[in-house]
């Protein structure tokens, strides 16, 4: 079984190579659709079995790894595979729901000119995220983040015939590069800091003390300045506020693509990589930027989410402020106050299974209507009874009622930020949990309850495909089970290094008082929609407002008019006029010059007696004139 | 082995003779001889290559401050002159022949399909390769001055006959820019003659009288640099890069902006960094400037143009820049970045060329706003194309990741001073740019709505060159570690005169 924890590298090399075989026969969607599941399948079992290995373990961390090249002295960058309590978490949680997802997307992609292409793309995108939760050190979680990027923008441009996608697309790509300029230099600094790339070193108390030892610039110490800099590359791959306006559009890619990077990959990431540095960014202070827009992040999407139509963008709008209480519950832990972390781990492992659900959930809905509207929608139970009944147990689930998997992480969220005594915090954290369930139970009831709104002609074929609805039903039983009976698994093993396990105080009102906020939302949204399932729309400043809060006017401002309509304008006009203007002028001086001595020259003997004699008289006078 | 080295030049010179032996008209010809011999300069300079790794150096050049050379060979040229025609080779010089080498046979490709005064054009591109080699493995200063002169004759031509666009003016703007590069260099190896009294590079980079004299450095070195720092297409002496190489041919676009232009970045390193260090020392700041600034001006600008040979070019201006900025910091991590960061621009910028060459022959157009989705009628070149974007914006796995992440952690290392620390920061933000007009050409050109209509197919003339840059961008992404052993021995000797 030890041979199994220092051989984890594998598991993204399955992916990996599902994918480099499924694009050389992309064009057998069925041939592409079976390497992958199998990729998939047997990655999945290999995660499960590394679990219980590394739990049967007495090793708490288990580290292999391979030189890839040297950067610089002590500098090098390694490629392996390194187990912890997170990592072993995050391996069985991203190859199931990859599982999942390739599964169902025989069935949505059915219909779709290239399905190998997308189950090819699919397990990339998976091998990327395998690759980037094993990272040993800090350089092979870059590279697989600039892999995650890229195929994120391979799956949401995946339509790229679509105007909207490959914007989208682009959207995606730009925003989160941009973050990851500020990753890259951040992790320049920590590692030419604590001379390693490896976590092994850098997280070890001797490289926080090194680092705050050296002075960086702004006053800040080289441990506070590389570890928020590193934060802000999570920033914008977990689209925090205001690096969000990536994800909404992000919807433009297939229905599994969303749920992917919603669930298990890309957005988590940015979650996973602050767990990750947490020692050194404890240490260092910064995490109190992830406190802050993490809060501020939840609160903000839970508000936006309330307003939105399409069905998909407020589920993404749900994974933003669900992201928030992961990045705050980060924030409000320390090393006295472990809990958060515990918290943010375990919100991260339950969420992944409801968002997972109720994406794929949409997309059964939004293939029988062929709209993403909610006001196309309605009443859509009878014709979809399981995607009711697993889309009722994960928004349950979300809004944090007992006894479903989102409360009892959420009820730790909670309980950590109050023990840690961020009373503002908490209060926040309460607000949004009222919020999460009315919006999601407004979603809950504008589809599935009341009476169909949309054209009766296109409900006629709306069934629940096999392909489409097993997954669903497994995620269902998950959604209900990943809960209380893994409560005690994740605050006796999911602790930071170097901390104790222990279960810190939880206030006996606590639990109450978070699931009734969660119920509050719920009748709130029942008492509002459910006797006339219907939407009105928002108009005037709140319209405005939110459509900017929510969409892009900030971004379109800053590339085209700032960037590109100001700053690339004025330099290529500066690099036609003055530079290639001075040239010209240094040739048409030349040029000049010729002419004016043109004169000389011009073959009239006249005209050379004329300058012999002036230059004779000239001469005579000069040297007449000296003594 | 000195002769086989040598070879690597009088090869192609010696092509240059048989195809004006040749009939005109004999196309197939014509073609083979041209492809014949570029293919054997590849496999020799691979050969070579090889023999280097596993020997290493000849025993006199393996220790001290001389070039790490092997292959060495002697002649007397001009005694009076005191120039020899010494040959040799590193590392460094193997690996940008090896470079310079594959993308000869890609360019010999991608002209396979030319017929109008198709011998003239080969005739000319085997001058163009036999000066390169000439300048890659000549140890002689002057004999290396006057190889690079030769380049130019061939490019003028090349883009003046058979250019597009404003052809005539962009190939005089590129030679006229150039000689006025050359004419600084001539005047930094006037110096070094008179005061190291050699022009001889093993001689020079140890001699006592070159690195006692801080003041003839300080004024030779900004003279060699700069010369050289031209043909690299440093801001604000780039301007003639992007005219010259979208108005060239595209095998010469892609041998001048891939191979041809990191003659300057080579010269920078071999005369300038190598032989007055000292002076680097002195002057380093005011190129760290001129390079931070052209790595984000060359990305700004080609985020504005909408002819891709104009976004590529500006792209190169961009990352070439890098070369310097790398140079700059004055360590083995920066010189080594700067290297490794020439030969992945060479195969990458190679590529993009090739690729704007064969969708310009399709579609007509090169101009962005004109095309969209190409993916739909060739799926080959679309996808060719996305991977190309994707090296250009140093994706892990690409060449480009490989360089470009040693050059920042150089920028970054050594205690930098402030304004080394602005500039760095000013060179990773261009990552963020590059982004920018990588995708926005790829959107609008691969990707879209839009049907370019029934497309010519792609030829095995025009695949090949396309898998054979993408195997070796891949390759050194993947591999890098041998070429960076490589590359740290024959850097040894220069870290060894800057810390003299």
């Amino acid at each position: 079984m030890a041979d199994l924890l220092s051989a984890a590298w594998v598991l993204p090399l399955l992916p990996l190579g599902a994918s480099l075989l499924g694009l050389l026969v992309h064009r057998k969607a069925a041939l592409c659709a079976g390497i992958s599941i199998g990729a998939n399948a047997i990655a999945s079992v290999l995660a499960v079995l590394t679990v219980v290995a590394w739990l049967g373990a007495d090793t708490p961390t288990v580290i292999s790894t391979l030189d890839w090249f040297t950067v610089r002295g002590d500098v090098v960058l390694r490629v392996g595979s390194m187990l912890d309590a997170i990592s072993v978490m995050m391996i069985a949680m991203v190859s199931v729901i990859a599982l999942m997802v390739s599964i169902y997307s025989v069935g949505y992609m059915r219909d779709d000119p290239s399905p190998g292409r997308f189950q090819a793309l699919l397990s990339l995108f998976v091998a990327a995220m395998l690759g980037l939760v094993l990272a040993p050190n800090l350089g092979q979680m870059f590279v697989a983040w600039e892999l995650v990027g890229v195929t994120s923008y391979l799956l949401i441009g995946f339509w790229w015939h679509k105007p909207g996608a490959v914007s989208a697309s682009k959207k995606a790509f730009v925003v989160t590069r941009f973050a990851d300029a500020f990753f890259l230099v951040g992790l320049i600094v920590l590692a030419l800091g604590a001379g390693s790339l490896d976590f092994a070193v850098l997280l070890a108390p001797a490289s926080a003390e090194a680092l705050a030892a050296q002075g960086g610039v702004f006053g800040c110490n080289l441990l506070t300045l590389g570890t928020g800099l590193v934060f802000v590359g999570a920033w914008g791959k977990s689209a925090m506020f205001p690096l969000h306006i990536w994800l909404p559009d992000a919807m433009e890619g297939p229905t599994p693509v969303s749920s992917i990077i919603h669930s298990a990959t890309m957005v988590v990431a940015g979650v996973f990589l602050t767990a990750r540095m947490f020692p050194l960014a404890d240490a260092g202070g910064s995490l109190v930027l992830a406190e802050v827009t993490g809060a501020v992040t939840a609160l903000f999407a839970a508000a936006v989410a309330c307003v939105q139509r399409d069905i998909k963008r407020i589920l993404a709008f749900s994974t933003l402020s669900q992201l928030g209480y992961m990045m705050f519950a980060l924030g409000v832990a320390s090393q006295a106050h472990p809990d958060g972390f515990t918290a943010s781990m375990f919100h991260v492992f339950t969420h992944a299974w409801f968002k997972c659900l109720l994406f794929l959930g949409a997309g059964v809905v939004i293939h029988a209507v062929h709209s993403n509207d909610l006001d196309h929608m309605g009443g859509l139970r009878r014709k979809l009874p399981i995607t009711w009944l697993a889309c009722l147990a994960a928004c349950l689930a979300i809004s944090g009622i007992p006894p479903f998997s989102g409360f009892f992480s959420k009820d730790a969220i909670l309980a950590a930020a109050w023990g840690a005594g961020h009373k503002g915090v908490f209060a926040l954290g309460l607000v949004t949990g009222g919020l999460t369930a009315f919006y999601m139970f407004r979603m809950l009831i504008l589809t599935f309850h009341g009476s169909y709104r949309g054209d009766a002609a296109q409900l006629e074929h709306a069934h629940e495909d096999k392909w489409m609805v097993a997954p669903i039903a497994l995620l269902a039983l998950l959604t209900v089970a990943a809960g209380w009976p893994l409560q005690s698994l994740f605050a006796h093993h999911m602790v930071p290094p170097g901390v104790e396990a222990g279960h810190a105080g939880h206030p006996a009102w606590l639990p109450w008082v978070a699931a009734g906020a969660g119920l509050a939302g719920l009748v709130l949204a029942w008492l509002r929609y459910g006797r006339t399932p219907r939407m009105s729309a928002l108009a005037g400043w709140r319209k405005a407002l939110f459509d900017q809060l929510g969409s892009n006017c900030a971004w379109r401002w800053l590339l085209n008019r700032v960037l590109i309509g100001t700053i690339a304008k004025v330099s290529r006009q500066c690099d036609e006029g003055a530079i290639d203007g001075s040239l010209r002028g240094v040739a048409d001086g030349a040029q000049a010059l010729g002419m004016t001595t043109r004169w000389l020259h011009n073959g009239l003997i006249a005209r050379y007696l004329m300058v012999m004699v002036a230059a004779a008289v000239v001469t005579l006078v000069v040297l007449g004139g000296m003594p | 082995m000195a002769f086989l080295l040598n070879l690597t030049w009088l090869l192609p010179t010696l092509t240059v003779l048989i195809i004006m032996l040749l009939p005109r008209d004999r196309l197939a010809l014509l073609r083979g001889v041209n492809l014949v011999s570029a293919v054997a300069v590849l496999a020799l300079v691979i050969g070579l290559l090889i023999a280097y790794v596993v020997q290493g150096p000849d025993p006199a050049y393996a220790t001290g401050a001389v070039p790490r050379l092997a292959f060495v060979s002697r002649f007397a040229w001009f005694p009076a002159l005191g120039m020899e025609f010494f040959t040799g080779a590193d590392a460094i010089s193997l690996l940008m022949m090896l470079m310079a080498a594959v993308i000869a046979v890609c360019g010999v490709l991608v002209t396979w399909t030319l017929t109008d005064r198709a011998k003239e054009f080969f005739i000319l591109m085997q001058v163009l390769l036999a000066g390169t080699f000439g300048c890659f493995i000549s140890m002689d200063l002057l004999a290396f001055f006057l190889f690079n002169e030769i380049t130019l004759i061939p490019t003028y031509l090349l883009i003046g006959i058979f250019g597009s666009g404003k052809k005539d003016a962009a190939a005089m703007k590129l030679n006229l820019m150039l000689f006025g590069g050359s004419a600084l260099i001539i005047v930094g190896l006037c110096g070094l003659k008179v005061v190291g009294g050699s022009f001889d590079m093993a001689v020079l980079a140890t001699s006592e009288a070159i690195a006692g004299n801080p003041s003839f450095q300080s004024w030779a070195f900004p003279c060699l640099f700069l010369g050289f720092a031209i043909l690299g297409s440093l801001f604000p002496f780039h301007t003639w890069s992007p005219d010259g190489h979208s108005s060239a041919p595209t095998a010469i676009s892609m041998f001048l902006a891939g191979v041809h232009m990191k003659l300057g970045g080579y010269g920078c390193l071999r005369a300038g960094l190598y032989l007055l260090p000292e002076g680097a020392e002195q002057w380093m700041w005011v190129f760290l400037i001129l390079a931070a600034v052209s790595v984000v001006y060359g990305a700004l600008i080609a985020m504005r143009h909408t002819d891709l040979k104009f976004i590529n070019a500006y792209s190169s201006v961009s990352h070439v820049g890098l070369v310097t900025f790398a140079f700059a910091a004055m360590s083995l991590t920066g010189l080594r970045g700067g290297v490794l960061q020439m030969l992945s621009h060479g195969f990458v910028t190679a590529l993009v060329f090739a690729l704007i060459g064969m969708i310009y022959s399709r579609t007509g157009t090169r101009d962005i706003t004109k095309m969209s989705g190409l993916m739909k009628r060739a799926r080959f070149l679309g996808v060719a194309f996305v991977l190309a974007g994707f090296a250009v914006v140093a994706i892990p796995g690409t060449s480009s990741f490989v360089a470009e992440l040693t050059i920042f952690v150089a920028g970054f290392a050594d205690n930098p001073t402030p304004l080394r620390l602005i500039c760095a920061v000013a060179c990773v933000s261009a990552v963020v740019l590059t982004a920018i007009y990588v995708l926005r050409a790829v959107n609008q050109v691969v990707h879209g709505p839009g049907d370019p209509g029934q497309l010519a197919p792609m030829t095995w003339a025009e695949r090949a060159p396309v898998i054979i840059l993408l195997v070796c961008i891949l390759g050194m992404g993947l591999l890098p570690g041998w070429l960076i052993a490589a590359l740290d021995a024959s850097l040894d000797p220069i870290i060894m005169n800057m810390g003299r």
